[in-house]
């Protein structure tokens, strides 16, 4: 119970130090009639410290490189580990996108420091604000940099489901970074503002973004976006080429999500893990595989009454030489497909 | 009915911050028992005495095995085997996990038409933990075997696919028969409970801080009338209950399955054998 109350303690100082220096209700295109115009963020567990007058924030954080993989699109790639110390949860491929007026970020990165690296590239490379932050799904390396983003006061842009999925997990994920990274270089949760439950736009200024929510595939709440003007698809980690998928949401949904995406036409794809770019629809391929077989060997070990504790051992296992962090993940995701392919 | 199950609130709220992420990305574990052996026997004895009295226990490993995998890949959903060598001896099989924080996960007394040959649960595991399967015969005997499992955060998890909609449909069951249909002493079968197992140490921002808890509490299985077994569970259980058990049945019969809640939910669900499973 103890616990519980100091909780909500920091809650209740964390939203009023946001609300003090956020505009209530900034005007937003038509284009928002989808979403849900009023900002709210969240911190848990303590202050964003940037936040604090007087605070001397973040002296190491700088610019890191990106790669502009198409007009206006910079990508950084993010390394092929789990979260260390080291590596400041600079594991996903996050970035923005330029338009005329704005800049959108996606995603924000996996912790306060990863997020302020790239506040300060994008500083370095264009002089326009970061009017929209899009978390494109609940998992931590992608969007504890959030609160980095704070101080610009953009629209924070997630799938209808996030909020809650975020309430649910978020306090446990920041447990298990502080614990990595401490409390301050953490970050702190935030939430959606803009809430896209089925399809959305965002004009940054002569450059549409459209925004799909999609039906429970890697996660219960993943967004993708689409450049028109590149023809570019961010499909963040609906999208992974090379490195270890992991499965959080529906393994069904996410083979049916794949199979629609591909149709997509588009010039290029920016996975959530792996290269900066690849062609689509060929990038798809080695994920689709994967997935295909990960649910046919599943299948199998449970029609021939294999437990699930075998099963996790065996199915997918012809994958292993095709993927970086294999055995990290692979035991665990025949576990997910396992207990949804069961009550079939 | 069954017996007490020790459990106290302040100990599971204590666990709540400990462990490992069971999120779908990995993150080292922070916070495992780095305890001794000594100290893992010291608190068996207590725990032990807690739950089984003054009642000696005997090394059992020649009567009762225990498999666990050693290194769990999801603490929130650990795949448990015990296994008897003598099962018409059996009275009933405890699922000790100890230092979760109810660490008796399973009591399971087996009926006339129930054969304890196999058990096999889903359990979460709060840390790097002694798991014991203490087996009572039906002289009164108790043997018991263990093993060290490397996992943790299991309890904490969060239970994210639980929705609305999943709460829907909670008590739904699924039986299937496994093994041999030739097999003529007994089937294997095995029963899924739609159940999210809220132990309480879920945590939710939208609420009060935690998901309030709700649990399954027992499960009673009969074949035609007659027990199969009774099942006393607690907060150790993964969600969505899956319980795989020995039942003497010869091809035909009706499974009636019970399951009670710490809400005071009651489940049912009849389930007819026929001679190719259900």
């Amino acid at each position: 119970m103890k616990a519980n109350k100091n909780m909500r303690g920091h809650r209740k100082t964390g939203t009023t130090s946001i609300d003090r220096r956020s505009a209530a209700s900034r005007p937003l295109p038509a284009s928002h009639a989808k979403g849900h115009a009023t900002r709210r963020g969240l911190l848990l567990g303590g202050f964003c410290l940037c936040c604090l007058p007087g605070t001397i924030c973040a002296s190491d954080a700088g610019p890191f490189a990106t790669e502009e993989i198409a007009d206006g699109i910079h990508i950084r790639r993010g390394v092929d580990e789990d979260a260390t110390q080291a590596n400041e949860n600079a594991i996903a491929n996050i970035g923005f996108i330029v338009g005329r007026d704005s800049v959108l970020v996606t995603d924000p990165g996996g912790s306060l420091t990863d997020g302020e690296n790239l506040r300060a590239t994008i500083a370095r490379t264009i002089r326009l604000p970061v009017k929209y932050v899009v978390l494109s799904h609940v998992h931590p390396d992608h969007i504890f940099g959030a609160s980095a983003f704070l101080k610009d006061d953009p629209v924070f842009v997630g799938h209808a489901r996030l909020k809650k999925t975020l309430l649910q997990r978020g306090a446990f994920y920041r447990e298990k970074l502080i614990a990595i990274f401490g409390s301050e270089r953490t970050g702190t949760i935030v939430l959606p503002g803009m809430e896209v439950r089925d399809r959305a736009e965002i004009d940054l200024g002569g450059r549409i973004i459209e925004v799909t929510a999609h039906a429970p595939a890697h996660t219960v709440c993943d967004l993708s976006l689409f450049d028109k003007n590149t023809g570019t698809l961010l499909p963040a980690d609906l999208l992974f080429v090379r490195r270890m998928p992991s499965l959080d949401g529906s393994l069904r949904g996410w083979i049916k999500t794949l199979d629609g995406l591909k149709n997509r036409a588009a010039a290029r794809a920016v996975p959530g893990h792996g290269p900066v770019a690849a062609d689509w629809p060929a990038a798809s391929a080695g994920i689709a595989r994967y997935l295909a077989t990960l649910e046919r060997d599943t299948r199998q070990a449970i029609a021939d009454g294999v437990g699930i504790d075998a099963a996790i051992n065996t199915a997918a296992a012809s994958e292993r030489g095709e993927w970086k962090l294999f055995d990290d993940y692979n035991g665990r995701n025949v576990g997910e497909a396992y207990k949804e392919l069961e009550w079939e | 009915m069954g017996m007490t199950l020790p459990q106290t609130e302040t100990f599971m709220r204590s666990f709540a911050l400990a462990g490992a992420l069971a999120g779908a990305i990995l993150l080292p574990g922070a916070a495992a028992a780095q305890d001794d052996e000594a100290t893992r026997t010291a608190r068996w004895n207590d725990l032990s005495h807690e739950i089984f009295g003054a009642r000696q226990i005997q090394t059992g490993g020649a009567n009762i095995t225990l498999e666990a995998p050693e290194r769990a890949e999801d603490a929130a959903l650990v795949p448990v085997t015990i296994r008897v060598q003598n099962p018409g001896e059996v009275k009933s099989i405890t699922l000790v996990i100890d230092d979760n924080p109810a660490p008796v996960a399973a009591h399971v007394t087996f009926g006339p038409a129930g054969d304890p040959r196999s058990l096999k649960l889903r359990v979460r595991v709060n840390q790097y933990t002694n798991m014991h399967a203490v087996e009572e015969t039906k002289d009164g005997a108790l043997y018991e075997t263990h093993r060290f499992v490397k996992a943790s955060g299991g309890c904490s998890a969060p239970s994210g696919s639980y929705d609305a909609e999943a709460l829907a449909r909670i008590g739904q069951m699924k039986l299937r028969l496994l093994g041999d249909p030739q097999e003529v002493h007994s089937r294997e079968a095995q029963l899924l409970i739609r159940h999210p197992n809220f132990n309480g140490m879920q945590r939710d921002e939208a609420t009060k801080g935690y998901t309030p808890a709700r649990f399954l509490k027992s499960v009673d299985v009969t074949l035609d009338g007659a027990a199969v077994l009774h099942l006393d569970s607690d907060i150790s259980l993964a969600a969505d209950p899956a319980i795989t058990f020995g039942v003497n049945a010869h091809g035909k019969g009706k499974l009636a399955i019970t399951a009670r809640d710490s809400d005071n939910a009651v489940f049912e669900q009849n389930f007819d054998l026929g001679p190719g499973g259900s």
